[in-house]
């Protein structure tokens, strides 16, 4: 008879890591379509091609490194990485600018420090950090939101060929970005003026603000299913909002009020879905609150002072940079002590002292 | 005041049913037992028997040894057969199984002539006299715990009659009686309280008067209605003698509220100090099959040598409760609830979280025995594959210390131990909630486990180079008194030889004085380093402190510290000496 032998528990929730990445793949779908069906083909093919890239880049480092491929492959994280850079690269970006972007999220920022769960900083926003400053032109050409249908909209066929580098779009078929523009605005001019005169493709800000509320739904689906706690994108929003009102009650002519720096850019959905990377994110509650806060305040600083009309990408990757700072002093109180334990204040035991 | 909680814990499928259908029963006796000298937390016991000698049921086969230890009964009449080492469960459920050395006793027949066919086997008992509690002194009850060899019956298996004593140190106002038996499956408490409530609450009582408790606590599940029916009915007949307040208290089922500290938490909203016992705050735990058997071995006086034992899984066709002899091995116990060995993949001991699996159907149970899962491998399926932590914090939600289980982990992987200590990794009671949820299938108690023995293997060897130390102190501070008292004698000697000592070694009158003055306050400060020594020693060789190791250490110091005094003493006679009998050749010198 054999017995099997296990080491306890014996019983384990029917969880998976797998389980919960499709969950999060799941959440980003209102985003997307809703990004799609006013920006064109061009986020779908993004959004499809760099996930096929992450996969196959990801199978092809694991073969490099003799790892299991089948098991690390379900885990689905390469596949999230990849729909979360392709969602944030401009519609009509080139094959070459999106491989760029997940050989540096995937090989880079993941595979090279480990792969999963081992990185500490959040691959997709390495990815995109480094194509924006390694290509600003194409970067900063979001697309004109002419819908998937509209009169004015690329057919597939035409997105095809902006996506294989066989035509480029026409500069009707691109237009700014809310925050770009606004960030661009003439010192001169006052925020109101600015407004009137039209200064965007007509219908854009309705856009960004669509799919600003349809990342805050599949947020929300995240939260419900509490693959995501509600501390990092609570903090980060509030953070934002609290500077964003400061700002604008300060001086109400030349700064954006918080409604537009929430759903203008972005922030929802760098809130819900890419500060909450867990990996690399803070750890106890009390830390992702302070890690959060930080990011909704970096965000604000690089957008008003910075030179960057967008800055989640690299707010995110600044405080990626205090993880474990945070960590070591955001500690719970653990049962039994009268009060939580902060900062390193270990005794060192020396391996060499015991050996001799 | 809010409503006591502990956060985090689980819910996991209970399975409970399975196997309080059937009423609690007897289970047949085993024709041969096997019983380990190590079913308790503490010294192995020692054998009093030999080979071939004959034993009755409840005879003491083997006697407790130092302080935390606790007697062996034979659990059934017959012969011992042998005394050698077996395989067996071991009484901390982290560890498994492990080799042991057990008395294996072979039951005897009944006389042919009584025959009824099949041969009936012999249970003659012997008892100790009955007690009646209420009027016995607390030192002849716990010298009859002691003989009685009780120990907790919950898992841990310390031994009940050290417990007892916890007065000596401890202030107690509360005694809980943990009938929480949160594990999923297990359910030989809830059984033992459906059947034996009043018992129970009397053993409770006992311990109170013991303890010196002003109320006791009932901390129950509110899955177990059946068992909280019997408390309260019993505790509605029991006339409240004034003195002792017993209150049943329903908690919510949730895993791990029967944890020790979980569920001091609970009822009484008082936090066990980390690293220390609930006795800090005044709280003293004890499970109901403990105070059972307590009960029975002061009222009946019937040693411990059966336990409740709850057998379930899917593999067995008539799951239940049995009163089991200790020993029994545990396939009879299998075949007895009917197993279908084609069906059973996995035999587990204990509940479904922090119990272990078992290699064999062979083993004895033992007195910490709460449950076996015969469980199919459907119902408890293997684990699967490990993956990466990826963080996400299902652990840190579960977590009823409020640790930070990923970051332990971490540290745990990586043999950073201090940061794990720093992370309060010994404040976790390895409850298994943290394994249970994460989504990546880490078995994470077992990195702790390991770490934690990683420390004490450091912390031993630590112990043992400060140990060697002092050793070698001793023998230094030894040499240098044979020394000094050589130096002593051959100045005496010297002396009477009246031969006045070589001038060039003769020290003026005033550095004398000096160096006397010095010796004095040497002296001094040896008698004083030598009282703190015996303080210490007495200090920790009161009951249940410390180990034996450190009890050595501790001689080894204090007679370092009389060495030194010896040696100071004897420098000090010498040098006084020495001044007089220069005071004495001035004398003689002067009148010239």
């Amino acid at each position: 008879m054999s017995l099997m032998h296990a080491s306890s528990p014996q019983a384990r929730a029917a969880t998976s890591t797998g389980q919960v990445m499709r969950w999060v793949l799941l959440a980003t779908l209102p985003g997307i379509a809703t990004q799609a069906w006013f920006f064109g083909w061009g986020t779908l093919i993004n959004v499809l091609s760099a996930a096929g890239a992450g996969v196959a880049l990801e199978a092809l480092v694991l073969r490099l490194r003799s790892r299991p491929l089948g098991l690390t492959l379900r885990d689905n994280s390469a596949l999230v990485s990849g729909v979360l850079l392709g969602v944030s690269l401009p519609p009509f970006a080139p094959w070459w600018l999106i491989l760029v972007g997940m050989v540096a999220a995937i090989v880079v920022a993941k595979q090279l420090f480990g792969g999963l769960g081992h990185n500490p900083f959040n691959p997709a926003m390495v990815g995109y950090a480094l194509l924006l400053i390694a290509f600003p032109v194409p970067m900063t050409q979001w697309a004109a939101p002419h819908g998937l249908f509209g009169p004015d909209a690329s057919s597939l066929g035409e997105s095809l060929g902006y996506f294989l580098g066989l035509a480029s779009p026409a500069d009707a078929m691109t237009g700014a970005t809310p925050l770009d523009a606004f960030k661009h605005k003439p010192q001169a001019v006052l925020a109101s003026e600015f407004w009137a005169g039209e200064p965007l493709p007509p219908g854009t800000l309705n856009a960004w603000h669509s799919a600003a509320l349809a990342w805050l739904a599949g947020g929300a689906l995240l939260l419900f299913k509490r693959i995501i706690s509600w501390h990092i994108p609570l903090s980060m929003l509030g953070a934002m909002v609290l500077i964003a009102t400061l700002m604008m009650a300060s001086d109400p002519s030349h700064h954006a009020g918080p409604l537009f720096h929430l759903l203008g850019g972005a922030a929802i959905f760098g809130a819900f879905f890419i500060a909450t990377d867990p990996v690399s994110a803070a750890t106890s509650r009390k830390g992702k609150l302070y890690y959060g806060a930080g990011i909704g305040v970096l965000v604000m600083v690089i957008r008003s002072l910075g030179t960057y009309p967008d800055a989640v990408a690299f707010a995110v990757l600044l405080m990626n940079f205090a993880v474990p700072f945070i960590d070591y002093y955001t500690q719970p109180r653990t049962y039994g002590h009268s009060r939580p334990n902060r900062g390193i204040k270990v005794k060192r035991i020396d391996d060499d002292e015991g050996a001799q | 005041m809010a409503k006591a909680s502990f956060p985090g814990g689980i819910h996991p499928p209970e399975r409970k049913a399975l196997s309080t259908r059937a009423p609690l029963v007897r289970a047949p006796l085993p024709r041969r037992v096997m019983l380990p000298l190590t079913q308790h937390i503490g010294a192995p016991a020692e054998p009093l028997v030999n080979v071939g000698q004959r034993v009755r049921t409840g005879e003491v086969i083997a006697r407790a040894q130092g302080m935390i230890s606790a007697n062996v009964h034979a659990s059934i009449t017959g012969i011992v057969s042998a005394i050698e080492e077996h395989p067996v469960p071991h009484p901390s459920a982290a560890v498994g199984e492990c080799r042991a050395l057990c008395i294996v006793i072979d039951g005897e027949s009944g006389n042919a002539d009584e025959g009824h066919g099949e041969l009936k086997q012999k249970d003659e008992w012997l008892r100790m006299p009955p007690l009646d509690w209420r009027s016995s002194d607390d030192a002849t009850l716990i010298a009859r715990l002691r003989e009685s060899g009780v120990v907790g019956l919950g898992g841990a298996g310390f031994p009940s009659a050290v417990k007892a004593q916890v007065r000596q140190r401890h202030a107690i106002d509360t005694l809980i009686v943990n009938a929480a038996e949160c594990e999923p499956y297990i359910t030989a408490d809830d059984m033992a309280l459906r059947t034996y409530a009043n018992d129970i609450i009397e053993g409770a009582r006992l311990f109170a008067r013991l303890a010196g408790a002003e109320r006791i606590l009932v901390g129950i599940e509110d899955n177990k209605p059946e068992a909280i029916g019997a408390l309260r009915q019993v505790l509605k007949n029991q006339p409240d003698d004034g003195m002792l307040l017993v209150t049943l208290k329903e908690v919510a089922t949730r895993y791990p509220s029967g944890g020790e500290r979980q569920l001091v938490q609970l009822l009484t909203n008082r936090e066990v100090p980390s690293l220390g016992l609930p006795a800090d705050v005044g709280v003293l735990c004890h499970n109901p099959g403990t105070l059972l058997a307590a009960l029975r071995a002061v009222r009946d006086g019937e040693p411990l040598i059966s336990r409740i034992v709850t057998l379930t899984g899917e593999a067995l066709a008539r799951p239940g409760n049995v009163e089991a002899r200790i020993g029994t091995p545990m396939h009879e116990l299998l075949a007895f609830a009917g197993l279908q060995p084609e069906r059973l993949a996995k035999l587990i001991m204990g509940g479904p979280m922090m119990g272990v699996t078992l290699d064999s159907t062979a083993l004895p149970l033992v007195k910490t025995g709460n449950c076996l899962i015969a469980a199919t491998s459907e119902e408890l399926p293997p684990t699967p594959p490990e993956q990466p932590c990826i963080r996400c914090g299902a652990c840190e939600t579960a977590c009823p210390a409020s640790l930070l289980p990923q970051q332990l982990y971490w540290f745990s992987k990586g043999r950073e131990h201090d940061k794990a200590e720093l992370f309060n990794l010994f404040d976790c009671i390895e409850c298994e909630a943290c394994a249970y949820v994460c989504p990546s299938h880490i078995p994470l108690v077992q990195y702790y486990r390991a770490s934690k023995n990683e420390i004490h293997a450091r912390e031993h060897e630590a112990h043992r180079a400060e140990h060697a130390r002092h050793r070698f102190e001793f023998r230094q501070a030894r040499l240098a008194r044979e020394e000094a008292e050589k130096q002593a004698k051959r100045q005496a000697r010297s002396r009477q030889l009246k031969k006045p000592p070589p001038a060039t070694s003769q020290p003026a009158g005033d550095d004398l004085q000096a160096q006397i003055k010095k010796l004095r306050i040497a002296q001094a400060a040896a008698r004083a380093a030598v009282k703190k020594a015996e303080k210490t020693l007495a200090r920790v060789s009161e009951p249940g402190q410390s180990g034996a190791t450190d009890l050595d250490d501790l001689e080894t110091q204090l007679a370092t510290a009389r060495e030194n005094l010896q040696a100071t003493d004897a420098r000090l006679a010498a040098a006084q000496a020495q001044v007089q009998g220069t005071a004495t050749n001035d004398q003689d010198t002067q009148p010239r």
